[in-house]
């Protein structure tokens, strides 16, 4: 990365300062939080770094309207620690990708959580975090500061750029503060384990159980090979494969809930239940996407339908090796595979084509991502349309240029 | 009525003809409509105090029909007013005198449903209710339910990200819409987003549902749908305040405990409701709030015994449990019915502000004396869960001062919404009712932004362009893409 300067604004003042002089003289700029996910993308050249850690802090909690703002530099860490003092918290768990991308743990800003729309396993039934944003404040590539949205829940009020700039991975404006929806910690978690199953009835029962009336909250398969790899000690050390259903709520109905989830599901083998305390472990576990760190291995994420997902981890296995942890009921692959000149990228891309989804390049070193399409080719009319949003926003192309689609 | 619109093209009114039987040459004959009471039908939606009649209409029976349409109005500058069943409250399928109607009515088939995948793909022109009912064999349904929901259609839906009661615990149109065939007014067809539960790139789709038509015209789109609960179950909680009924409120959120929908109603809202449907509302309550919750008999039970006891703090003067499938039906009828119940007694202007919850009591009580600042009666009833308020504003058509009174106090109760923290719509959209109070919330800066990406979509401002933005001022917006 051929950055010099690394700029730290405390407020939205000085960003718009900063970014007004970067647009008039066309200086291209790195937009980062603190920095965890800055490898995701294609290497960039740019002049400076902004960082947006300097502006943090929690300007609103409301917990009985369910409401938080906070500046986008204040650390996710702070934010949860905020909230399970009030018994409540960020209700799309966002995935912490710093220890896959070889960073510390636990570094993300909650602005650099809605501008790159990361979630984690409670998407599957409550929503991602481009559902949870409420309301924003940026600023533009041309320095303007702006906003969308508010701090009430329902709100169609003009257009929806909250949505618009979740994952627009810093590529259309500089995010300063956030409002988002939080929910209530449920009081009792249990998770309902199925050990050895292979991929296609995995999945069967994930989809099975998400079609049940019981509100599951979490649905998972690791391949035998990722799941020897959990620090769990009860599942790694099992060699088998992990399927695994959380549910979360008052602790009766969890109890009865899991009951009639096993029955349903006794057909496909015998059921394991974990503890709450070993449930928030493995669930943390899953969170930090502890399986795939520790690797320099490339790493695919790939989305598509649940029905889907083992057709194309079957599909990619027959051309290279490839090890799966399968999230959102099936429709989100983690993949790792061997290192290759390509990652992998040609084959991994006609299998997308031919199922449907579209996948991205995580993790791999900086050639690997120079070479290759880091995010997923966009079709024609899709791509006219989003290289026509980023001039609307950011005419000069300065903010993370190239990091998404080259050119833009 | 106080609104402006602009000045119709009148090149364009005379070409009428001309441009019907272009239209005719591309589409099948039946599919433009151009007699006068063909057209009068169209005139207006559910804000029936404004009323255009358009140049022509068709009701498309394709995709490929409407791109057609669409290609020849973006090649001949004739601007298009997309329209769904003409539900909107906010005036968003207004026609104009120089537009061309495209309705999607006749495009109503449901394409496909994947009950493991849990989606559903459908024609736009399908009710909300009709895509539950499509479901609902399997065990399904699709969650978004505005009241509107036997009439409205998902395109409208789409067009203003429309919520209902039981968006508390499931969320709006936004939370639940996974892709979409949109065509462009250039006439190309374009597909957002897909199946799965996150799509490739810029948030096409986020940005696109609630644009209010502005943006193009959607014909097919795949949304998710849940697995119905084992059950549910309504309770009413009937309070000498408002006060007391939004303290009750907050405090049941406060216990971590998320119904599915908390409604309100106050005194006036609740006598219309009860006369027209007889849902068994306590009629001497000045606050009512019906709590839903949903599980199986025992956790509903439950869940209704812990309402029950953070509701006694309020002391509540009615507390009475659903006992039948029948009441609770005619619980919520009594509810999806409120507007048309009040719409029998009197016309209204359906207000659609969001406040934060917090300051419920203070706001129903600012509402009540603009009201009576301009002499004219109001009824309360919203979703009080997430805030959404719908002061119905009761006045005389007849009367074209009190109308006027009527509409000045709307506008200081959406301005008292935004001041203390809220929104001008919570669901309905900004349509032309309240396209020039858009800077009450927004800086000219917040709607260049807004406007630029209408340019992006839309740049020559022909779909739908006399809406969402205050007529004046959108130039420079326009030249600075």
């Amino acid at each position: 990365m051929a950055t010099s300067t690394s700029l730290r604004p405390i407020d939205e003042r000085e960003l718009v300062r900063v970014i007004t002089e970067a647009a008039e003289s066309a200086t291209p700029l790195e937009i980062a939080g603190a920095g965890s996910k800055r490898i995701v993308g294609h290497p960039m050249q740019t002049s400076a770094t902004i960082s947006t850690r300097a502006m943090r802090g929690i300007t609103l909690y409301e917990p009985t309207e369910m409401v938080m703002s906070a500046r986008a530099g204040t650390p996710v860490a702070q934010i949860e620690m905020e909230l399970a003092d009030r018994g409540q918290m960020l209700a799309f768990e966002p995935a912490d990708l710093g220890p896959l991308l070889g960073e510390d743990a636990a570094q993300a800003t909650i602005g650099g959580v809605f501008a790159t729309n990361t979630s984690g396993s409670r998407r599957v039934a409550v929503g991602g975090a481009r559902d949870h944003l409420l309301g924003v404040r940026a600023v533009n590539g041309r320095g303007e500061a702006f906003k969308s949205g508010g701090r009430v829940m329902k709100n169609v009020t003009g257009y929806d750029l909250c949505r618009g700039l979740s994952g627009s991975w810093g590529t259309l404006a500089v995010m300063t503060e956030v409002t988002f929806k939080v929910l209530p910690r449920p009081e009792e978690t249990t998770t309902l384990v199925i050990l050895g199953l292979d991929d296609e009835i995995a999945v069967e029962v994930l989809c099975t159980a998400m079609s049940s009336p019981y509100e599951v909250s979490g649905a998972v398969h690791l391949q035998a090979p990722l799941a020897s790899r959990l620090e769990h000690s009860a599942l790694g050390a099992q060699g088998r494969s992990v399927t695994a259903l959380r549910l979360e709520n008052f602790a009766k109905s969890v109890a009865y809930r899991g009951s009639r989830l096993k029955d349903e599901l006794k057909a496909y083998g015998a059921i394991e239940d974990l503890d709450a305390a070993n449930s928030l472990a493995f669930w943390g576990e899953l969170r930090r996407l502890s399986v795939l760190a520790d690797s320099e291995r490339p790493v695919w994420r790939v989305s598509t339908t649940p029905t889907a997902g083992p057709k194309v981890v079957a599909a990619i296995a027959a051309d290279m090796e490839c090890h799966a942890f399968y999230d959102w009921s099936g429709g989100l692959i983690w993949a790792e595979v061997l290192p290759a000149s390509d990652a992998g990228a040609a084959d991994i891309r006609r299998v997308v084509a031919t199922h449907g989804g579209h996948a991205t390049l995580v993790r791999a070193t900086p050639e690997v991502r120079s070479a290759v399409e880091v995010f997923q080719p966009m079709a024609v009319g899709v791509d006219v349309l989003s290289r026509r949003l980023k001039a609307a926003f950011d005419p000069a192309g300065i903010l993370n240029p190239g990091r998404m689609y080259r050119g833009m | 009525m106080s609104l402006a619109l602009p000045e119709p093209d009148h090149a364009v009114v005379r070409q009428r003809d001309a441009i019907v039987a272009d239209l005719r040459r591309l589409v099948p004959h039946d599919v433009v409509i151009d007699d006068e009471e063909g057209r009068r039908a169209y005139e207006t939606d559910a804000l029936t105090a404004y009323r255009r009649l358009p140049l022509a209409v068709a009701l498309p029976r394709s995709t490929e029909e409407v791109s057609r349409l669409l290609r020849y109005c973006h090649a001949n500058d004739i601007k298009v007013v997309p329209r769904g069943a003409g539900t909107s409250l906010s005036g968003g399928a207004l026609p104009a005198e120089d537009a061309l109607v495209i309705g999607v009515s006749r495009m109503n088939r449901v394409l496909d449903v994947d009950v493991m995948n849990r989606t559903a793909t459908a024609e736009v022109g399908i009710t909300n209710l009709g895509i539950s009912d499509a479901v609902k064999p399997r065990g399904f349904f699709y969650a978004p339910d505005p009241s509107s929901q036997l009439a409205c259609t998902l395109a409208g839906n789409l067009g203003m990200n429309s919520g209902g009661a039981h968006c508390l615990k499931y969320g709006v149109t936004t939370n639940n819409v996974l892709g979409a065939k949109l065509v462009l007014m250039s006439g190309e067809i374009v597909d957002i987003g897909g199946a799965e539960l996150d799509a490739a790139g810029y948030d096409l789709l986020g940005l696109l549902i609630g644009s209010e038509g502005q943006f193009g015209i959607v014909t097919e789109a795949t949304v998710r749908i849940l697995r119905s609960p084992e059950g549910a179950r309504p309770m009413l909680l009937g309070f000498g305040s408002s006060e007391a009924a939004s303290k009750c409120v907050s405090a049941i959120i406060a216990a971590g405990i998320i119904p599915v929908a908390i409604e309100y109603m106050d005194k006036p809202a609740i006598q219309v409701c009860e006369a027209f449907a007889k849902a068994g509302y306590p009629t001497d309550v000045e606050a009512l709030l019906i709590v839903e919750v949903e599980g199986s008999a025992e956790e509903i039970s439950d869940l209704l015994e812990s309402v029950s006891a953070i509701a006694k703090q309020f002391n509540p003067s009615v507390m009475r449990v659903s006992q039948s499938e029948e009441e609770s039906a005619a619980i919520w009828r009594g509810r999806k019915s409120a507007f048309g119940a009040i719409g029998r007694i009197s016309d209204y202007y359906c207000m659609d502000g969001t406040i934060p919850l917090g300051r419920l009591g203070e706001v129903l009580q600012s509402i009540s004396a603009i009201c009576s600042k301009h002499g004219v009666r109001v009824a309360n009833i919203f979703h009080a869960g997430d805030g959404n308020l719908h002061p119905l504003i009761l006045y005389d058509a007849n009367d074209e001062a009190q109308a006027e009174r009527a509409e000045q106090a709307g506008a200081e109760v959406l301005e008292l919404c935004v001041k203390v923290g809220g929104c001008l719509t919570g669901e309905h959209g900004v349509g032309i009712e309240k396209r020039d109070l858009m800077p009450v919330q927004f800086s000219p800066v917040d709607l260049a932004m807004q406007m630029r990406i209408k340019t992006v979509f839309d740049p020559k401002w022909l779909l739908n362009a006399a809406k969402v933005f205050p007529l004046s001022g959108r130039e420079a917006a326009r030249e600075s893409v």
